[in-house]
């Protein structure tokens, strides 16, 4: 177990390190760096700069350096919660995603829930019914779900409640709430604007994990063990769950890294759309405007979520799974 | 469905008989690939928006480019049969608009006049175009004599939505075909190569879509869309992205054909070829592709919609595709802020295509999928 646990730790921190990388080139390749992004600023307001200044600037800030010293400075600091300042927020990068993160967090972890929630209940049925009415329209809504892309059906949504709810679904509170204390009436309403982004957002993982889990149960129903089960004399209902469902949640289960790979994924255009104070609208707009540093940083940050959540969830597998060896 | 002996039968329905003994692997799979219903009508789906494609002038109503000042950000016109009176009329018709100021907004709106009836009419002499920038042609799928239509309506600029989303389906379908083609040509490569040659390269390409996976790659993607200059002309940009899209699809790929290349290079067909004097690439090409390459065709069909839908989600946030070029996604940009589809709800037509497309490709790919094992029965 302990030589699983160094591997498997060793690589997540190689893993880590390939994606800071990643970013750290992502944040090099836009055009202009920090000190001329700064002048260029400085020189809009009306003062004067000269190329003497910026270069005076550049040396403070390391930017004279070989690009490995700037990682390494960069990688050091991102390591303490400083990615640099954002330019275009005024404000420590660190600052400004550690406001954000918990929504998105929030919504991650709602939406994982919605998935396995929805799914393991809706495929079993359709197994167990198969090529019923109920099996169809499932499978109908599912071929759906995976067929809207994700932010036209924040938009659908969007104009749907606006015109026949007419409640705000933008944002994440009522217009009353947004400043108010918290109270139980607050967190309702924070409940009811977390439903369309966890819809938005899980439908097509939905779809997938309903058809997998169907498919799981349905080759776990034809197996002897089933009917020898059923031919002692067990109920129907307390076979199917006791069994077959107990074997068919395996493959479904060890698929959850993927999924919040997934969802992390999909989150910033959902965000974006729906125009959540999460991360989502923060990173878009921070590409559009070309403020890489935190654009980067973000990046960095959504695959380190992700590659700690893998991490995470195949820790849980193993100790779920006696029948995982350990290599 | 398999029938052996066939005695009675006469020339013309013995054509008729399936003789699974017989038919080649490639018959084996049409055969059960037209058993999913399904799978049949995506294929025809599909060769319907070929068609929008190729003949997209004489499918339009006018060119893409043509602004309507006369019917700016309308509704969509919906052809009728039975007119206000309760009247049956043989040909479909419009009723004519007049421009109305709303009194509260100001805004414009247009009022359906059922006193003015503008009749329809297949393949119509309309403005004038060059089919494939060559052959001159001027009819159009339909239209009208007198007035206009805009079936979808039109946008904040009179731009005609149906037009556009015809003409768009070029650029969306071509951003997927090149996409999946480059990513089919990296994942046959690399896959091949790791699987073929194994040990050190294997793990290194193992461990690189390992990775690919375990990191969400929309993100980047996304990032990469932004840091292509803007400077660009839309043509390279529309390469770019492309590219950067065919990066999504290929890991799958490549792992299908390293599995199925390790497991089929020690059968004794690939040994008999190797003593014969083969080389590699002859092995691979001739021998070994040949033997997997269902599988490689569903991985490929499963690749379609990814890069389709990445296509139009990167456009619709303004990073993708731009304007002049037309793509869905880029059609849908102008839909992206509540208050204008509050206003246009029918901007958001275009998503309508994609999700048909999506469906389709979901469709062929699950046919395909069921097709890919003639020799499994279920």
């Amino acid at each position: 177990m302990i030589r699983f646990l160094s591997r498997r730790l060793a690589y997540m921190a190689l893993t880590l390190l390939l994606v800071s990388l990643v970013s750290f080139v992502i944040i090099q390749a836009a055009p202009g760096d920090y000190a001329e992004i700064f002048a260029a600023q400085k020189a809009a307001t009306g003062a004067i700069i000269t190329l003497a200044d910026i270069e005076a600037m550049r040396i403070e800030l390391g930017l004279d350096q070989p690009w490995y010293v700037q990682y390494g400075r960069w990688l050091a600091g991102a390591l303490h919660g400083d990615f640099g300042y954002s330019w275009a927020w005024r404000r420590p990068v660190g600052e400004v995603i550690a406001e954000r993160m918990p929504l998105t967090l929030t919504i991650a972890f709602a939406t994982l829930i919605f998935m396995y929630a929805v799914s393991i209940p809706v495929g079993i049925y359709s197994a167990v019914r198969r090529y019923s009415f109920g099996d169809y329209a499932f499978s109908i809504a599912g071929y759906l779900g995976l067929a809207i892309p994700n932010f036209l059906l924040a938009l659908v949504l969007l104009y749907i409640s606006q015109q026949y709810f007419h409640q705000s679904v933008g944002g994440l509170f009522s217009p009353g709430y947004e400043n108010a204390a918290w109270s139980w009436a607050k967190v309702q309403d924070l409940l009811a604007h977390l439903i369309v982004p966890v819809v938005v957002l899980g439908t097509s993982g939905t779809a997938f994990l309903t058809r997998a889990m169907r498919a799981a149960v349905l080759d776990e129903l034809n197996k002897m063990y089933v009917l020898s089960a059923r031919a002692s004399g067990l109920s129907p209902m307390q076979l199917l769950l006791r069994y077959p469902v107990r074997m068919a949640l395996n493959p479904i289960a060890s698929t959850l890294g993927w999924r919040l790979t997934y969802v992390i994924s999909g989150a910033p255009i959902v965000g974006y759309v729906l125009a959540l104070p999460d991360t989502g609208p923060l990173f878009l707009n921070a590409l559009l405007n070309q403020d890489m540093l935190l654009a980067g940083a973000l990046i960095f940050i959504f695959c380190a979520l992700t590659i700690i959540g893998t991490f995470v969830s195949d820790l849980l597998l193993v100790l779920l799974d006696p029948r995982i060896r350990l290599e | 469905m398999s029938v052996i002996d066939v005695p009675a039968a006469t020339t013309k329905s013995r054509r008729k008989i399936r003789r699974p003994d017989l038919a080649s692997q490639w018959q084996l799979m049409w055969w059960k690939f037209k058993r999913h219903r399904l799978a049949l009508f995506g294929i025809v789906v599909l060769g319907l928006f070929l068609v929008m494609a190729l003949f997209a002038e004489a499918i339009g109503i006018g060119p893409p480019g043509q602004r309507d000042t006369a019917y700016v950000a309308g509704p969509p016109m919906l052809p009728q049969l039975i007119d206000a009176e309760g009247k049956f009329h043989l040909r479909p018709f419009v009723y004519g608009v007049k421009p109305v100021r709303d009194k509260v907004s100001l805004r414009m709106t247009y009022q359906v006049d059922t006193a003015q009836i503008w009749e329809l009419g297949l393949f119509v002499k309309g403005a004038p175009y060059r089919l494939f920038g060559v052959v001159p042609g001027d009819i159009h799928l339909f239209g009208t004599d007198k007035g206009f239509i805009h079936l979808f309506g039109t946008d904040f600029t009179g731009l005609d939505i149906y037009t556009r989303s015809v003409h768009a389906t070029r650029a969306s379908l071509g951003v997927a075909v090149v996409g999946v083609l480059v990513s089919f040509i990296l994942g046959a490569a690399i896959g091949g190569a790791a699987g073929y040659f194994g040990g050190l390269l294997d793990d290194l390409v193992m461990r690189i879509i390992e990775f690919i996976r375990s990191i969400p790659t929309l993100p980047l993607w996304l990032a990469l869309a932004a840091l292509l200059p803007r400077d660009w002309s839309p043509l390279a940009t529309y390469l770019a992205i492309t590219v950067i899209l065919s990066l999504l699809g290929w890991t799958w790929l490549a792992r299908t054909v390293r599995s199925k290349l390790l497991a089929t290079r020690q059968e004794d067909f690939v040994l008999a070829a190797r003593l014969s004097g083969c080389s590699d690439t002859r092995i691979i090409t001739r021998h070994l592709l040949p033997s997997f390459l269902s599988y490689l065709i569903v991985d490929t069909s499963v690749a379609f919609p990814e890069i389709l839908l990445a296509e139009t989600s990167l456009s619709f946030l303004g990073l993708g595709l731009r304007e002049p070029v037309e793509s869905w996604g880029v059609l849908l940009f102008a839909a992206q802020s509540i208050r204008s589809i509050d206003q246009a709800p029918w901007l958001m037509i275009p998503g309508a295509f994609v999700i048909v497309a999506v469906l389709a490709f979901n469709f062929v790919g699950d046919g395909l999928r069921d097709a890919a094992d003639p020799y499994s029965r279920s």
